[in-house]
């Protein structure tokens, strides 16, 4: 039995994992912490608003008597900052946790850290399938500063041999949740997808999903050292391009490409250092140890890209609805502490909740199913709510208004008319219209 | 005619200022440190997804079946009317590395040896040269067939995907053609030493007529690519496959000596044999 503590939890994978987690019996207590409020809804998942560059993370580990801690939070994403403060929240960030880690009156024995395939850098040269072992050679800031993390989590584990650090390198993220994505993930949302000329870059990616039921499978089981999570399959940029029925468009010249880049970002056009080289030199993971480990993908890079494409076709249907769920701290407390409440099971209005957790799981175990209703581009285009697999369609419905829940209903029926697909919409109109 | 065929063919060996230490080595990745890594992870190589056209190297279905139908075909039966012998020695199955002499200025010989030996099992090139700095050249060798004879992936292609890789394993510069078949020292070595690691046999392959086909007219030091015939010649090209050497262990430098003295003897043997450089 386990006490887990997970940073991150308020982004995108930090939040699923503490869902997928907190399902599990193994783990007796899941306590998250991050810097904003919670966007996904926890059942049993303690949420405590920390300030990571303060100190309250070591009370929190000492007193609660965690063993385990999963990091998320790590940033190679270079859009989603300025460099200056990725590089702050990466160093500082991880150089906290581990003296959080690593003092005197704390039992953690596990630490688990996701972090970045930006750690091996791109370049000329390299091997064709980068393995845990490969020399990194850092070019940019970002890249710098997630091969500096990992170098202090190597020194922790070398100080505190009791102690089992993982460390989880993940490619672009693709599919799923949109928040999540990387800069590749971005790109693929153009409209045509920007290449540079004369290159045909093979990339590593990895779909959300697996992104976290590998954090997932790092928490259950005891992995030591660096492992690659990256799909099976690696997709050259053309191959995307075709598989997402979108136009490679050589935007960029092979002669002065971070010239180019240059004017384009000027233009306004998001263009940052790390994807201009990408989209040049590629790179992709040899993902063999991981799933030596027991480690079973659920997607492959092709499987996530009909994937993406059938999303695509559907998020006009998507863009009505907001968020559904708010972070409500009293409401919270009540619901897990308060005596009136009946058997302290899933809060009152958690059906939505329950479908959310219930999808990591089961899209973890339905690698098969999701394989056959995503199968060619080509009934993917005629039918795009269709290739959608039930679980993404379930999770999406709540975000969705009243008039999209009917549309997509009367869609439904008319079409395969999924029960559980039903049953959530149904359930959802009846929640929405009392 | 000529950038087609510069293309198709995919060896580095057209390059007259290989360097050996051209492909920046990962110290990490030496073959010495690959056994290392547990062969069980062969286990967990990606399947096959039949969907897919392009492999994970990036090798592209539909360039390769492009360039069969329009070049490779007619260079096979009508230019170079080659004819190749011991085709049978090339195991059918599990990995095997072979290493043929360099051809001339234009690397036409990878491609006629693994047309040759279509019907047998499909080759990867080598390439001992790094072609990153090219846009388009390394792009379509890659799709080609081509793979860089980086240590790490020579292991990854032969030990782990059991596949046939051709490689050439001749240092230095591009021959003049006064030197014709008078084969450098081996100082690819890589190439040797990942088939030692990986327990394949070596299968040495003599080609007479590819350095009259396109001769080099001179390699001045300045210029990156020596100076060529622009069209390759239309000689003609005999192969001839020798048999497999298996080795695991030893020294790869007398390996490497053993293996260039072979392939010198059954090409004087040829050249011997030749009446007419067109004719054969």
């Amino acid at each position: 039995v386990r006490r887990i503590l997970i940073t991150g939890v308020s982004a995108a994978v930090g939040g699923r994992v503490a869902q997928a987690l907190e399902r599990d019996p193994g783990f007796e207590a899941v306590i998250g912490v991050d810097t904003d409020d919670p966007r996904h809804e926890f059942r049993r998942t303690e949420f405590v608003r920390v300030a990571l560059e303060r100190r309250p993370l070591s009370r929190i580990i000492a007193a609660a008597g965690i063993d385990t801690v999963l990091d998320t939070r790590l940033i190679d994403h270079p859009l989603s900052a300025p460099a200056k403060r990725i590089e702050a929240a990466n160093e500082a960030g991880t150089a906290e946790l581990i003296a959080a880690c690593a003092a005197q009156d704390t039992a953690v024995t596990r630490l688990i850290v996701k972090s970045s395939a930006a750690y091996y850098g791109h370049g000329p040269g390299r091997p064709a399938f980068l393995t845990e072992d490969t020399t990194p050679q850092p070019r940019t800031a970002i890249e710098r500063s997630i091969q500096a993390t990992e170098r202090m989590l190597r020194e922790h584990q070398a100080r505190h041999p009791q102690t089992k650090v993982s460390i989880i390198r993940f490619p672009d993220v693709i599919g799923g949740d949109s928040r999540a994505g990387g800069a590749l993930a971005g790109l693929l949302q153009l409209p045509v997808v920007p290449a540079v000329l004369g290159f045909d870059p093979r990339l590593a990616t990895i779909h959300h999903e697996d992104v976290v039921g590998a954090l997932v499978h790092a928490a259950r089981h005891d992995l030591q050292g660096a492992y690659n999570a990256s799909a099976d399959g690696v997709l050259t940029l053309s191959e995307m391009a075709s598989l997402l029925g979108k136009t490679l468009l050589p935007i960029l010249p092979p002669v002065g490409t971070g010239f180019a880049a240059a004017q384009l970002r000027r233009l306004g056009l998001r263009a940052p250092v790390e994807l201009v080289r990408q989209l040049r030199h590629g790179r992709a993971l040899d993902n063999r140890r991981l799933k030596a480990s027991g480690f079973a993908f659920a997607y492959t890079s092709r499987e996530a890209l009909v994937q993406i494409r059938a999303q695509q076709q559907l998020r006009p249907l998507l863009t009505a609805g907001g968020e559904s769920y708010r972070y409500e701290p009293d409401l919270e407390e009540f619901l897990r502490w308060s005596p009136s409440v009946r058997g302290h099971g899933p809060p009152a209005a958690g059906q939505a909740a329950q479908s959310q957790p219930a999808q990591s799981e089961a899209a973890l175990s339905q690698a098969a199913a999701s394989q056959t209703t995503t199968t060619s581009p080509g009934q993917a285009a005629t039918s795009s709510n269709d290739a959608i697999s039930q679980d993404d369609l379930v999770e999406l419905i709540d975000s969705l208004d009243d008039e999209g829940l009917r549309e997509l209903r009367s869609y439904e029926e008319a079409h395969r008319a999924r029960p559980a697909v039903l049953e959530a919409l149904g359930r959802s109109l009846a929640r929405r219209t009392p | 005619m000529e950038a087609t065929d510069r293309t198709a063919s995919s060896e580095a060996p057209a390059d007259p200022q290989a360097r050996p230490a051209d492909p920046p080595v990962d110290p990490q990745a030496r073959p010495t440190d690959l056994p290392a890594r547990p062969a069980d992870l062969r286990a967990h190589l990606p399947g096959l997804e039949p969907d897919r056209r392009v492999t994970d190297w990036g090798r592209s279905e539909l360039v390769e079946q492009a360039l069969e139908r329009t070049v490779y075909d007619f260079l096979y039966h009508y230019w170079f009317r080659v004819q190749a012998e011991g085709i049978e020695k090339v195991p059918e199955d599990g990995p095997a590395l072979l290493l043929a002499n360099r051809a001339g200025g234009l690397p036409i010989t990878a491609t006629m040896i693994a047309k040759s030996l279509r019907h047998r099992r499909r080759l990867h090139f080598a390439t001992t040269r790094s072609l990153d700095a090219v846009p388009g050249l390394d792009m379509f060798l890659t799709k080609a067939g081509a793979v860089p004879a980086h240590p790490a992936n020579l292991h990854r292609l032969l030990f782990d995907e059991r596949e046939a890789v051709l490689g050439f394993p001749e240092g230095g510069s591009a021959r003049p053609l006064r030197d014709r078949y008078r084969l450098k020292s081996f100082e690819h070595l890589e190439l040797i030493r990942a088939a030692l690691s990986a327990r394949a046999p070596i299968v040495p392959v003599a080609v007479l007529g590819a350095e009259e086909a396109s001769p080099v007219l001179a390699s001045p030091r300045w210029l990156r690519l020596s100076a060529t015939a622009p069209l390759p010649m239309p000689a003609k090209i005999r192969i001839r496959v020798l048999d497999p050497v298996w080795r695991t262990g030893g020294d790869v430098e007398t390996l490497a000596a053993d293996l260039r003295a072979l392939i010198q003897e059954n090409l004087v043997e040829m050249l011997a044999a030749r009446r007419s450089v067109w004719l054969g």
